[in-house]
């Protein structure tokens, strides 16, 4: 398998490489101390760069093509996941993945976007992309974990929600919006994480809930920064200013009051120790379910409202 | 024979100036009829001989639908802040500044309670000469407060809707404003509160993907641009092009997404025959 090295980790894979040659020579030769040494260097290279990372740099690990997707995590956190498809009412949409599942012993509703690896499951998954049926699919399945009151656990990552023809006559802007509305009342507890690619309305359709969770290295915000770009600085070229202006990373955000919680990434990124990244996620999903579940539907309801209603910034 | 060998140019819509020199005779966009203002004003801004409408803001809206002197305005001194000190070619702050002086409007949406042939309501419409509609903290704030005051006088909500989205320079701000209107609205229908939604040119991105979409009953005024995703932006990811007539009124009126359209010039009558259905009355 080739991999997929990012212009900043090729430093780091190539110390990574020469190791691994020289642990091949190290039975005829004595060379542990070296090995010991580059790995230590190689270490500290890591951290380095991961310490100073850019936010475009960041936009790049999120998107990193080896980043583990929805059904990743599905595979590696949940126990019993029973798959459920379509809006029930025109399709099933394959950028959307949904169902109940069980973590440890809570069963939740799981529902997120899905990507694919190649260019032939990438077709299938629409990129990430979802149509309408897509959103229409996810509020059918949050109704019925309200209905037999289990709580909702969204994982957004998406480039967006289509921009197509079918979508548009088949309603995008009315699903993602009655999904905002749905989901702002819904009686059960709604952890919302973002694991890569927030973008815009598309990944907010997933996206209103009572903690809102994002991966170390993921993004979130109202336009990506390739399209921010091209609007604003009418070229393609300035997508690392525009990832700058939009204060997109999950420290961001944090800042501006927007999530929760940011979940760290093992170091190197998600990518690079899937199995570390999914035990974090793992516990800090438990642990906030454990919170929610305590509080009652109306209380859950109105301290949403307010959540939301307190972002945003002006003066009177 | 002369007229008959008359330069084309002559006929061109585009280079023929809009505005005629002493500001009291426009050309329409569609025919190039020239009509005087006051007699524009006279018939809501609807072209008389082709039925265009002209693009209008909301001191014009609230002259048409409400009645006369009876909107007091909320939160008119609300402004931007600039939450992510956004600099693109321009800083944000200055845009905000300079569309302040040139627009006489602290941001792209008017809010505020009114009277439609004396039946109170709550009332918002949105301003696309203010950053093209877009839709940030200060809309966002406004439109919710607008939805608290129909909630909390258990009266009718209506916005006008004219937007191109949310507005990029508050990032994730803007996108926020999405959850926090249709929140709100939520809390409205659980009140069983009528929201009227009025869809006029253009309403597109974010806008359309929350409020303008919700309402009991969704209006909009003919031929107007209503999407979610930009013509444009569809075009280069598909690469084709677009049909004819593709995300106007009468298009989303054929797939389901409007109640109907109607034209400006009628746009009061028809709300009033729709309020008096949207209450709780046995009759």
């Amino acid at each position: 398998m080739t991999r997929n090295i990012l212009e900043f980790e090729k430093p780091i894979f190539e110390l990574e490489k020469k190791i691994d040659e020289m642990r091949k020579l190290e039975s005829s030769l004595n060379i542990s101390d070296e090995i010991n040494n580059l790995e230590d260097k190689v270490e500290q290279l890591k951290k380095s760069v991961f310490a100073n990372l850019t936010r475009w740099q960041r936009v790049q690990l999120a998107r990193h093509p080896e980043r583990p997707y929805t059904k990743d995590y599905l595979h590696m956190i949940t126990e019993n996941f029973v798959e459920l498809h379509g809006d029930r009412a025109y399709k099933d949409d394959k950028a959307i993945v949904g169902g109940f599942a069980t973590i440890d012993d809570q069963k939740v509703m799981i529902i997120g976007h899905q990507k694919g690896r190649d260019t032939k499951s990438n077709l299938y998954r629409n990129f990430g992309m979802p149509n309408p049926e897509g959103y229409r699919k996810a509020l059918r399945l949050m109704k019925l974990a309200e209905k037999f009151n289990k709580p909702i656990i969204t994982l957004l990552d998406t480039p967006g929600a289509y921009p197509g023809i079918k979508a548009e006559e088949n309603g995008q802007a009315e699903a993602i919006a009655r999904n905002l509305f749905e989901m702002s009342r819904l009686k059960v507890p709604i952890i919302v994480v973002v694991i890569g690619e927030g973008a815009s309305g598309g990944a907010l359709g997933l996206g209103v809930g009572d903690r809102i969770l994002m991966l170390e290295n993921t993004w979130y915000s109202v336009i990506s920064p390739e399209s921010c770009s091209s609007i604003l600085w009418r070229s393609w070229d300035f997508k690392e200013q525009a990832a700058e202006a939009l204060k997109l990373t999950a420290p961001d955000l944090l800042e501006q009051g927007i999530i929760d919680r940011i979940v760290p990434e093992p170091l190197g990124g998600a990518h690079n120790d899937p199995d570390t990244m999914a035990e974090t996620l793992k516990a800090t999903l438990l642990e906030e379910i454990k919170i929610l579940r305590k509080i009652k539907p109306d209380k859950l309801i109105d301290m949403r409202l307010h959540k939301f209603g307190n972002m945003g910034v002006y003066s009177e | 024979m002369k007229w008959f060998k008359r330069s084309k140019n002559n006929f061109s819509t585009t280079s023929i100036k809009r505005e005629v020199p002493d500001g009291q005779w426009i050309k329409c966009d569609t025919c190039n009829e020239i009509i005087h203002v006051k007699q524009m004003e006279a018939n809501s801004f609807v072209c008389e001989k082709c039925g265009y409408h002209f693009r209008i803001g909301s001191k014009e809206y609230i002259d048409i639908l409400l009645d006369k002197n009876s909107f007091k305005e909320l939160d008119k001194k609300m402004k931007s802040g600039d939450p992510l000190e956004f600099v693109d070619t321009k800083n944000y702050k200055d845009r905000i500044r300079d569309t302040i002086k040139k627009t006489g409007l602290n941001d792209a949406v008017a809010t505020g309670v009114g009277k439609i042939n004396g039946r109170k309501v709550a009332f918002a419409c949105m301003d696309f000469r203010f950053i093209g509609g877009s839709m940030g903290s200060v809309v966002g704030e406004k439109i919710a407060r607008a939805i608290d005051k129909a909630y909390q006088q258990k009266i009718p909500m209506i916005i006008i809707s004219q937007s191109g989205g949310a507005r990029m320079m508050e990032g994730a701000f803007s996108l926020m404003q999405m959850a926090k209107t249709s929140a709100r609205l939520a809390r409205l229908a659980d009140a069983k509160l009528p929201f009227i939604s009025i869809l006029t040119d253009p309403t597109t991105g974010g806008t359309t993907a929350s409020y303008a979409m919700l309402g009991d009953i969704n209006i909009a005024e003919p031929d107007a641009l209503i999407g979610f995703a930009g013509p444009r932006v569809i075009k280069q990811t598909i690469g084709k092009d677009l049909p004819k007539g593709f995300q106007k009124s009468e298009f989303l009126l054929e797939h389901g997404f409007v109640d109907f359209i109607v034209k400006r010039t009628e746009l009061k009558q028809k709300l009033d025959d729709v309020l008096s259905y949207l209450n709780q009355d046995a009759n």
